[in-house]
């Protein structure tokens, strides 16, 4: 049974699937409307600087995240492919 | 909306009015995610040349334009890009409530052919409230670089409305989009009735509250819509709704007592607020989904790998910093360089003609009072602008627009955001910041890009820290003059080393002064934000070379000019006009002189920053009118000479430092402040933009010129 972590945990070249929403309803809303609803797909492609800041690749597009919202974001990690 | 006289100062729109040209022109609304080229299609219908760069937020004025096809007259409107209605922003509730309840004739949403599906949610949510909709798929060249085909037809079909591909930066692809658009103004109001379908107790609770709904006139808007919209709760959306009908729906006692029904029903469902509005985007998103299957296909494997590459670079853990400095760095040098010789050609040409001119009209009779008025007063001044302000700026912006255009400010809003989430400030306000290195009251324009009013405010009283292109020349100048002392080619390096060291100065004290004001009158914990990192795409070189020069230079030019000239009027009266013993000029700088003493500086360089509250390129040449009014010094012409001017004036190593910092830090351009004023609305936050930077620039100064004296004598 994978563990359900907040997004932030996904390392760079990873990919998740959302689970859950656990944002207050701005910023809910606002990630709902860039796609980002359960059972969505996430990859993590980069981390800013600072690392705080990491973008991830939602429905063909980069967005950038704060850490602190991304912890909100209930993901499943996808099971890595086979170890390299 | 990038820098023309519309978007800044007095004339600034802040709300939508479409003013149609002409009365029989239909309003057509141009909407669209952020930077998905709806303003490279506006500019292509219209023929205006409004400004694009490439990345979210970038239109935040609105622009109308008129456009005539077969059997049309348009006025579009183009609204700020959003990915959604359901507003957050000012500047996304300006789009919502233009769309929803400002009756266009129709909207014209444009989408990213190279990332539709995500760009369909809008689509979705506009099409559902019953307005007359044509889909334009843009950036069909740049999908067809990353190999993804659109299959236009199909989409059509599905949605039910016009779907035409176009590229924009290519006119001739826009003809079938009019010739849709004429189509769709054809069909009445209502005709195709979009329905997007949603989970069955949903579905109910819609159905319950459109019954109550049956009485009462909608306007153009969809009753299933309305029903959703009382059902969702939004507040303000509500308050919007109210106006646009004329009577509060929520009041009416059959309407709240379906919506208690509908609401008990849902509840009984397992399905609260919450999840309702979860429920109902989580729809929309797959109903997208669902159209989208077989629209597009791709072949490569990956179409966002080469953005991937760069990415990795410019935004790395490690790289990141130093290739942004180094790319500043590359600017500045480009534009010292570039901007040499021109201003030398300009120089020798305007002040040679000069001299000849006041030859010519003292020998048309004229008394010497009057040729020395027009020529060593207003003509001159406006010579100094055209041939040492103006090339530096010329070339700057192009290079920054091109920047722009690519996509590059998000990753320096990328890089920055931790320091400025460090100062309790949002990511954005970086972007806002960029916007202020072109010009300031642009830049206070820029911040209705940030959400939270507290953060917009922070972004707007700093915006002014960071020098916009007016000012940049006179850095350049003093630079090149004081601490290079030449202007030969291997000394372009250090002079852009220098100005690059002043902008991260400029930055620093940003951060610093944001961190001061949250903590202090601006109290508050980081909102949370997104930020787009667009694709990279090709700038349009060409284009923006002749917007830039067009458009911007020519404007700051416009308002040089007229500044300047009156600038060299009244100067030329001060140095003239006596009172007592000595002239107004002398009056006005003794008066300052022991303040700008303490700061480094003498009274004529204080009194030309007072002078140049209009615009700061004229700043240096009030500096070098008053020396050459009050000194004997003979004519001079070439930038090496205005270095003796300045030397012979007392202009030391010193003076040279507080003058430039002083010129990062003094009060806003009296176009900043009236934009400051209209955006803020409080004549307190305005006066602590214009307070802010000159406390720090004098304190800065004053901290300079004593070390100095401590270490001089």
């Amino acid at each position: 049974m994978q563990t359900i972590v907040g997004l932030n945990e996904i390392k760079i070249g990873d990919c998740a699937v959302v689970h859950e929403l656990q944002n207050p309803p701005a910023m809910r809303q606002r990630l709902q409307d860039l796609g980002l609803i359960e059972n969505t797909s996430v990859e993590c492609i980069g981390k800013a600087p600072g690392g705080e800041l990491s973008a991830y690749l939602i429905r063909g597009a980069v967005i950038a995240i704060r850490a602190t919202d991304a912890r909100s974001i209930r993901v499943l990690p996808c099971f890595p492919t086979a170890n390299e | 909306m990038g820098l023309t006289k519309h978007s800044v100062g007095l004339g600034a729109s802040a709300a939508l009015d479409p003013q149609k040209a002409y009365s029989e022109d239909a309003v057509i609304a141009l909407a669209g995610n952020p930077n998905v080229g709806k303003s490279t299609v506006f500019n292509a219908l219209t023929g205006m040349h409004q400004h694009t760069g490439n990345w979210p937020g970038k239109t935040v004025a609105c622009a109308q334009g008129r456009c005539v096809s077969d059997r049309h007259s348009f006025t579009l409107v183009d609204i700020p890009g959003t990915y959604s209605l359901s507003a957050h922003s000012a500047e996304e509730e300006i789009a919502r409530d233009f769309l929803f309840f400002g009756e266009p004739d129709a909207t014209v949403v444009v989408c990213d052919a190279t990332c539709l599906l995500r760009n369909l949610h809008l689509v979705l949510q506009i099409l559902e409230c019953g307005a007359r909709v044509v889909v334009c798929v843009n950036l069909l060249d740049e999908a067809r670089k990353k190999q993804i085909e659109i299959d236009t037809d199909l989409l059509q079909e599905r949605l039910g409305v016009p779907v035409v591909g176009v590229t924009a930066r290519k006119k001739r692809t826009l003809a079938p989009l009019l010739g849709a658009l004429d189509d769709c103004l054809e069909t009445p109001i209502g005709a195709h009735g979009f329905c997007i379908p949603y989970p069955l107790e949903i579905e109910t609770a819609i159905g319950i509250v459109e019954n109550a709904l049956d009485e009462h006139s909608l306007g153009r808007l969809d009753s299933r819509w309305v029903a959703l919209r009382l059902l969702d709760g939004n507040e303000d959306l509500q308050k919007e709704l109210s106006t646009y009908l004329g009577t509060d729906l929520s009041a009416d006692e059959r309407i709240r007592k379906a919506l208690k029904e509908a609401r008990l029903f849902l509840s009984d469902n397992a399905i609260d607020a919450i999840s309702l509005g979860d429920l109902i985007v989580a729809s929309v998103v797959s109903y997208a989904e669902h159209l989208m299957k077989d629209v597009v296909k791709q072949q490569k494997k990956d179409p966002l790998a080469r953005d991937r590459k760069f990415d990795r670079i410019l935004t790395g853990r490690l790289t990141g910093y130093p290739v942004m400095i180094l790319l500043h760095l590359f600017i500045f040098w480009l534009t010292i360089r570039a901007s040499n010789i021109p201003s030398e050609l300009l120089s020798s040409l305007f002040f040679g003609a000069l001299d000849h001119f006041s030859v010519f009209l003292l020998g048309l009779g004229l008394p010497h009072w009057t040729v020395s008025f027009v020529c060593d007063g207003v003509l001159r001044v406006l010579a100094w602008v055209v041939s040492v302000m103006l090339p530096p700026m010329a070339i700057f912006f192009p290079l920054f627009t091109l920047l722009e255009d690519s996509g590059y400010l998000p990753r320096v809003a990328y890089n920055l955001d931790r320091p400025f989430q460090r100062c309790q400030a949002c990511g954005k306000q970086a972007l806002s910041m960029c916007m202020g290195f072109g010009c300031n009251a642009a830049g206070v324009v820029g911040c209705r890009i940030i959400d939270s009013p507290r953060e917009r405010l922070l972004a707007i009283l700093t915006n002014s820290l960071v020098p916009c292109n007016g000012r940049f020349p006179a850095l350049v100048t003093l630079i090149t003059l004081f601490l290079i002392g030449s202007t030969t080619q291997a000394n372009s390096l250090w002079s852009a080393l220098i100005l690059t060291l002043l902008i991260v100065l400029s930055v620093a004290a940003t951060l610093l002064i944001t961190k001061l004001l949250s903590q202090t009158v601006l109290k508050g914990i980081p909102s949370s934000f997104t930020l787009e990192m667009p694709p990279f795409r090709r700038p349009q070189i060409g284009q923006v070379l002749v917007r830039s020069i067009f458009d911007r230079t020519l404007f700051v030019l416009a308002r040089s000019v007229a500044v300047a000239a009156p600038a060299g009027a009244v100067i030329w009266i001060l140095a003239n006009v006596s009172v007592g013993d000595a002239t107004l000029l002398s009056h006005a700088s003794d008066f300052l002189d022991p303040i700008a003493r303490l700061l480094g500086m003498d009274g004529v360089i204080l009194l030309a920053f007072i002078l140049g509250f209009p615009a700061n390129e004229i700043v240096i040449p009030i500096i070098v009118m008053s020396y050459r009014a009050q000194g004997s010094l003979a004519d001079y012409g070439s930038l090496a000479e205005l270095g003796e001017l300045l030397r012979a004036n007392g202009w030391t190593l010193t003076t040279a430092l507080c003058v430039l910092i002083f010129f990062l830090f003094h009060w806003p351009c009296s176009t900043t402040l009236l934009t400051v004023k209209k955006e803020t609305g409080s004549l307190k936050w305005t006066l602590l933009a214009a307070v802010l930077p000159t406390l720090l620039g004098m304190l800065l100064c004053f901290l300079i010129a004593s070390f100095s004296k401590l270490l001089g004598g």
